[in-house]
Order: structure tokens, then C-alpha cells, then sequence
């Protein structure tokens, strides 16, 4: 066996440019997936809000219930025939936003019914609106909660950006690919994109670690 | 402590009437009508299951009955399961302090901003003014020095104290006890009553569910019996010392010689 890594050498800007995209479709997608996941979580915390709750339940039934590569298709070559043609990067970041979305509502719901009922009665016998009692009071203590599981999120969804690549978008794993073109060395290459990957969610995880100490502090026992 | 005053034109603070409120198909409480007048302080007692909590409960509408109406301050807060509008709910809930069993601070907010919540976001007051007002309320339940702690670095008895500071903090007409003491070390009860004494003596209008007969005793100007309903009520010498109804006596009997 012969490996000879001077292609992955010679193609080291494209894959470093590659990596960038890669960082800003999963980045911009993270934060449509939270802010999805955020009011689909709260919409289905209450089964007898029977529309809004049937909304969110759709949603996530779809999202949740069908392959991300054909949510991403459905978007980029389904949706031309309603003459909407967003930009492949648009896409990419909707699909796996909306995609991720549907996850990060079932870890807000879930952090959001962990925290004691006690909690919100306190808060609202006080005089505080339902409103008021989830921002102020439930929302901070369940986001700690939240994180840990988001970070989890975050590391699939960086991962799972490899198939925006199937997309025309010059992500890692699309520029990965070009080089292979040229040179054949899929092996040499695929190791290199992999690693690469490989550093992306090792950053991703210790950014996700510091921000649990930092949200931590202030002595809350959970 | 004086007994209220029963002059003709004194409206009460809180007045329950006819109330019946059902679980399912339990039916927990039935035809309960109650009056607490200004500075008045009732005591609620009775075995386990009798359904005091859930009355309590019902005054500020964390459970709403299906029968009978609660009138707060002049306000009908609910009538024949019928609630107020949600926004004028919450302003009256403003008057109405509660107290739980199982304290229920915020763990995220410190013990200051824990009593400072309520002002600043409900009352409208500033950060400097709010904090003023926490740190007198807090000085007032003696735990001053504790206010940079969170609630986890507490004892059980100052996690109560701090309730009742954050309880005050918002100047309630009327404040509710659900068993204050019940979750703590008996060592640490006396701490707590002492507070909920002087409130009764400054004139705090006070309910409060309780299984501490000495503080009933001491501070109630009526004892209310129940189980399911209001079985018997009065002063608590009448109450203690010579109980009428049958399900009193035995329940004073379990309750003052154990075993």
C-alpha cells in the first residue's frame, strides 16, 4: 500500500476555504435551529393548546420522521417548480436549520418540564405572567439543562453538513471530492476531510464546555 | 395579639363563599365560606387529605374551584369557575403573598434577587430602589448578611425566611401559608414561626395551614377545622380546650399525644 498525501497538500486552500463554509452553513443553521427549536419546544408544552400544539407536533413529525437529504432536496430541486429558487447556501442552512430544529424543540421541552412545578407557581402567584415566569424564572434554569444535549446538536449538525455538499455548496466534504476528482486518492483525501471534521467538533465540544462553566457559576445546584 | 376589629363597616379582605372543588370525580372541598377581616390572622387545621392546602391554593387561583366565589380586596377573583381576565388575575396576585411548603426560591437568582424579582419586574421599581426594598425585608426575617448567597447555600429554615422576605417584598394585603414548617428540621421551625409571629403582631393579615398547634394557639384569632369542608372554627382556646365536633376531637387527640 502506497499513500501519498502530496494531492491533500496541494489542495489544502480549497479544503481550508471548504472548512470556512462548512463552519458558516452549520453556524447560521444552529442558529435557525435554536430559535426553531426554542418556540416549537414551548408550543408543545401544553397538549390542550390544540392548534398550536398540532402545528409544532406536524412539524416535528416531518422533520424528525424523514431522511435530511431529502429535505434538502425537496428544497433545492422540489421548490424551482413553485418558481422559488433560493441560493444553494440558503437551502443548505434552512434544511439542516429546520432539520435540527425539530430535534432542539424536544430538548427544550424536555429541559423546560424538568424544571419543579413549584418553580412556576411560585412565580406566578407572585403576579408574574405566564410569560414573565418562562423568561425570568423557568427559561434561565432550563437552559443549563439545555446545553449539555445541545452540544450533542451541534456536533451532529456540523457533521451532518457534509450533505449540503449534494448541494453545489463548496463545503469541506464538496471540496474534499474535487480534489479526489483530480487526483484519486479518495483514501488520502477522505482521511484528511475527516480529520478536519474531526477538529471542527473537538473545537465545537470545548466551546460548548466553557460555556456550561461560565453558565454555571453562581453556585446552582442542579 | 388584639382581636380584629368587628365594626359593622369593615369589609373583609378575602371572602369565600360556598366554595366546592373537585379532582376528577373526588370532590375535595364543599360548601366553604370563610371571612378574614384586616390584620386578621386564621389558622387552618386538619388531618391530611382534608383538602386545607387545596383551599389555600384556591385563594390566589393556583387551583380553581368549579363552585362558589372567591372575593379578594372588593374583587371577585373567581366565581363559579369562572376566573378573572388574566391581566387583572395577576395584579390582584400582586396583594396576595404565598408561602410553600417546599420554599420554592429560584436557585438561579441570589437570595437578594430573589426578593428584588417581584418589585422590579411586577412593581416597576429601579434595580437601586428594588434592592433597597429586598434588603429590608431581608434584614426584617434577619437574614441580611446572607443576601449574596443563592438558595442552595442555605439551611432549610433561611430558605423559608427568604420566602417570606420575597412574599413581603411585594407589600401583600394578605399572605398565604401552605405548611411553611412542614418541610424543615424540627430545630429549625422555631425560626420560622418566630418571623410569622411578628408578622401576625404588625398586622399582616395572615392564612395559614399549619400542623404547629403552639403556633396556633398563640397567634390565630379564629381556628378553622376541616375535612372536605369547614367541620368546626373559633378561637383556639374554644378549639383546643373544648372541641365539639367528634373528627376534631380525634384529630387533636392524634395530633397533641402521638403513639
Amino acid at each position: 500500500m502506497n499513500l501519498d498525501f502530496t494531492p491533500v497538500w496541494q489542495g489544502m486552500s480549497g479544503l481550508l476555504h471548504g472548512a470556512v463554509v462548512t463552519v458558516e452553513v452549520t453556524v447560521a443553521a444552529l442558529a435557525l435551529s435554536c430559535c426553531v427549536g426554542l418556540l416549537v419546544g414551548i408550543a408543545r408544552l401544553d397538549p390542550k393548546k390544540r392548534i398550536v400544539y398540532g402545528i409544532a407536533s406536524t412539524y416535528v413529525l416531518f422533520f424528525r420522521g424523514t431522511p435530511l437529504l431529502v429535505q434538502l432536496f425537496l428544497l433545492f430541486f422540489g421548490l424551482p417548480q413553485f418558481n422559488i429558487m433560493l441560493p444553494a447556501f440558503t437551502c443548505g442552512m434552512i434544511g439542516l436549520g429546520l432539520y435540527s430544529g425539530s430535534y432542539v424543540s424536544e430538548i427544550v421541552r424536555g429541559a423546560i418540564q424538568s424544571i419543579d412545578n413549584g418553580q412556576m407557581e411560585a412565580a406566578r402567584s407572585m403576579g408574574m405572567s405566564y410569560g414573565q415566569a418562562m423568561r425570568i424564572i423557568i427559561l434561565p434554569q432550563a437552559v443549563l439543562r439545555m446545553v449539555p444535549p445541545l452540544g450533542n446538536e451541534f456536533i451532529a449538525l456540523i457533521k451532518n453538513s457534509a450533505l449540503v455538499s449534494l448541494l453545489t455548496i463548496s463545503d469541506l466534504m464538496h471540496e474534499g471530492q474535487k480534489i479526489i476528482a483530480i487526483s484519486y486518492r479518495s483514501l488520502e483525501v477522505y482521511l484528511a476531510v475527516a480529520l478536519i471534521y474531526l477538529v471542527l467538533t473537538t473545537i465545537a465540544s470545548q466551546i460548548l464546555r466553557l460555556i456550561e462553566k461560565r453558565l454555571r457559576v453562581g453556585g446552582m445546584v442542579q | 395579639m388584639s382581636a380584629p376589629e368587628m365594626t359593622p363597616n369593615a369589609k373583609p379582605i378575602l371572602e369565600i363563599c360556598d366554595l366546592g372543588k373537585s379532582f376528577g370525580s373526588v370532590r375535595v372541598l364543599h360548601d366553604i365560606s370563610l371571612k378574614v377581616m384586616p390584620s386578621q390572622v386564621v389558622v387552618i387545621i386538619g388531618p391530611s387529605g382534608s383538602g386545607k392546602s387545596t383551599l389555600l391554593r384556591c385563594c390566589n387561583c393556583l387551583e380553581i374551584p368549579q363552585q362558589g366565589s372567591i372575593t379578594i380586596c372588593d374583587k371577585d377573583i373567581v366565581t363559579d369557575g369562572v376566573v378573572l381576565p388574566e391581566k387583572e388575575l395577576n395584579a390582584l396576585r400582586m396583594h396576595v403573598g404565598m408561602v410553600f411548603q417546599s420554599f420554592n426560591l429560584f436557585p438561579h437568582l441570589t437570595v437578594l434577587d430573589n426578593v428584588a424579582v417581584g418589585p422590579r419586574r411586577l412593581r416597576g421599581m429601579k434595580k437601586a430602589d428594588a434592592e433597597d426594598l429586598a434588603r429590608a425585608q431581608l434584614a426584617k426575617v434577619g437574614l441580611a448578611e446572607r443576601a449574596d448567597a443563592y438558595p442552595a447555600q442555605l439551611s432549610g429554615g433561611q430558605k423559608q425566611r427568604v420566602a417570606i422576605a420575597r412574599a413581603l417584598a411585594m407589600e401583600p394585603r394578605v399572605m398565604l401559608f401552605d405548611e411553611p414548617t412542614s418541610a424543615l428540621d424540627p430545630e429549625l421551625v422555631g425560626e420560622v414561626l418566630q418571623v410569622m409571629k411578628a408578622l401576625a403582631s404588625e398586622g399582616m393579615t395572615m392564612i395559614v395551614v399549619t400542623h404547629e398547634m403552639g403556633f396556633a394557639r398563640d397567634v390565630a384569632d379564629e381556628v378553622l377545622v376541616m375535612d372536605g369542608t369547614v367541620i368546626e372554627h373559633g378561637k383556639p382556646e374554644e378549639i383546643f380546650s373544648n372541641p365539639q365536633h367528634p373528627r376534631t376531637q380525634s384529630f387533636l387527640q392524634s395530633i397533641l399525644s402521638p403513639g
